[in-house]
């Protein structure tokens, strides 16, 4: 059942994210892009990742896909327009997918039976994060807090 | 006799499956319990819409001193058959620049979200439709996907005035999802898992046999449920925070191009995730299925579940026929720079809560901590000196 699944939610990730590269408004481009985000949670959700998957949903498809919609739509006003094959996109592209198959080539594979693994619960990831990883995740905070300050000073209204 | 009135539900489910077990294969039998249900999950909350759609106008007549709906059936009841019907027969217009797939495509996968975030609510001893670890991360994990179909509705329209109102409605969504997921905290925090079923589990005791150790019987809890309820009205668009739709006032937001059913389907799921945030609310803090008070533990736990989300229900039809709409920026206000820090609060209070026991101690500190960060904001906040002649910054 879970190879069915696999395969499933395979051929929808591949078709999204060929949808994405392919099609001619750019609008249309950005919503196949979060369905494969979709794809892609489903997979860790089939890995027994539920954390992962959920987060992926989380961060990807309600902040990052909305952000690149609102990018899009502030930032040009040929949203509607028909975008020509680009073939610069196209070479990057292979590149970037050779580079990754000659560092999978190049890396020694791990041994193919693998070791019991209990599954990672959100209790488990938790515990550690307040413990073995406190300190990275006090830093992505400060972080991120001025971040979210940087973001309001912004857009604040300046005074006359 | 009780005890099998309370699992009723589970034992008919069993009792289907058991023609099943031995002659079919081991998936087929899970994907028909899977199918059991969502059948009773859709079964129930459409019947729910359609019996509340007609009571908010009932209600809603009765407190504007009218009667309200009375003409279909007995006591207008048969009034949402009559207005699916009519909903049905309309003639769906599609603007003729709209983009045809994204337009038909935002009410489908609105409606499918909400209708998902039901999945994960326990909605009586032994009755999840859906068992997963992260519950409450799904629900909001789900909920936050609706902000993209609504964006898919506006954009989808090619229409000004729905692009603009998706803008607004995505904007306040975005500001008040931050208060409405940190209220949750303090609860994830005291009972330590993310799971509804033992959120609900940890809400079981009674002190002295009648007082139930609901979390919003704890002033963190108090607080966070009102921030809750608040974020809630904002995130299901209702009164006083529906200005996405403000329906006497400005063309109907991102819904302005849809017409017949496809509209019927955005108001449905907004009825829904009106049913699944109060259901959370319930689960949350409320102490889901179980009774208020111990010796009425006989009556079924999906009757305990169901009487507190009518009660909750009532008060957002209560709350739309009593308030005036807020304006725009007056709810971004209201959400950075009261809701947020209070909702931090609650998180600091439950701390607090925590490490003094657990007790009468511990609730009498925890409440000062929230009285005094919430007397602060309100002299921090203070607008009262401020009052001008309004200035207009485009309109003059």
């Amino acid at each position: 059942m879970s190879t069915v699944a696999f395969a499933v939610i395979a051929i929808l990730t591949l078709a999204a994210a060929l949808a994405a590269a392919t099609l001619q408004k750019l609008m249309h481009a950005a919503l196949s892009f979060a369905v494969m985000f979709v794809g892609i949670s489903a997979f860790f959700f089939l890995l027994g990742a539920e954390f992962v998957g959920l987060v992926q949903i989380f961060v990807y498809i309600g902040a990052v896909a909305v952000l690149i919609v609102f990018t899009i739509l502030l930032t040009r006003d040929d949203t509607g327009k028909v975008r020509s094959f680009n073939w610069g996109g196209v070479i990057v592209a292979i590149a970037v997918f050779a580079g990754l198959v000659w560092a999978i080539a190049k890396t020694k594979s791990l041994p193919l039976t693998p070791s019991q693994i209990e599954p990672i619960t959100v209790q488990r990831i938790g515990e550690l994060l307040m413990t073995n990883y406190v300190w990275p995740l006090q830093c992505v905070g400060v972080l991120l807090t001025a971040a979210l300050i940087g973001a309001l000073i912004l857009v604040m209204e300046e005074k006359s | 006799m009780s005890d099998s009135l309370d699992q009723i539900f589970i034992h008919a489910k069993q009792w289907l499956l058991s023609f099943m077990s031995g002659r079919a294969p081991d998936w087929l039998v899970q994907i028909i319990s899977s199918l059991i249900n969502i059948v009773a999950l859709l079964g129930v909350f459409l019947t729910l819409f359609a019996l509340i759609s007609v009571l908010e106008r009932k209600i809603l007549g009765r407190m504007q001193n009218r009667y309200g709906p009375n003409r279909v059936g007995p006591f207008g009841l048969f009034q949402p058959v009559a207005d699916g019907i009519k909903m049905l027969i309309k003639e769906d217009i599609v603007p003729a620049r709209a983009d045809k797939i994204v337009h038909f495509l935002a009410p489908v996968l609105i409606a499918a979200a909400a209708i998902l975030t039901l999945g994960v609510i326990p909605y009586g001893r032994n009755m999840t439709p859906f068992t997963i670890d992260g519950g409450i991360l799904f629900f909001f994990a789900v909920g936050s996907a609706t902000e993209l179909m609504v964006f898919m509705a506006g954009w989808g329209s090619n229409n000004k005035y729905s692009m603009l109102g998706a803008m607004r409605a995505i904007a306040q969504m975005i500001s008040y999802e931050l208060p409405l997921i940190i209220t949750v905290l303090p609860v994830v925090m005291i009972v330590g898992s993310l799971n509804p079923d033992k959120i609900v589990g940890a809400q079981a005791a009674y002190s002295l046999g009648f007082i139930p150790h609901w979390f919003v019987f704890t002033p963190w809890g108090a607080t966070a449920f009102i921030l809750f309820f608040v974020s809630g009205l904002v995130e299901s668009n209702r009164t006083p925070f529906d200005v996405p739709e403000g329906e006497s006032e400005i063309v109907a937001g991102h819904m302005t191009e849809y017409s017949g059913f496809k509209y019927a389907t955005f108001f449905m799921a907004e009825y829904i995730g009106m049913f699944a945030i109060s259901g959370l609310g319930v689960t949350l803090f409320l102490g889901g299925w179980h009774a208020p008070v111990h010796f009425l533990e006989f009556i079924p736990s999906y009757v305990w579940f169901f009487v507190k989300l009518s009660i909750l229900l009532f008060v957002y039809i209560w709350l739309r026929g009593t308030l005036p709409r807020t304006r725009i920026d007056q709810i971004m206000n209201f959400a950075w720079k009261f809701m947020l820090p209070m909702a931090f609060t609650c998180v600091v209070a439950a701390a607090v809560w925590h490490y003094t026991g657990r007790g009468l101690r511990g609730w009498l500190w925890s409440l000062a901590v929230i009285a005094a960060v919430y007397f602060t904001l309100s002299i921090l906040l203070d607008t009262r000196r401020k009052f001008a002649p309004r200035t207009y910054r485009f309109a003059e």
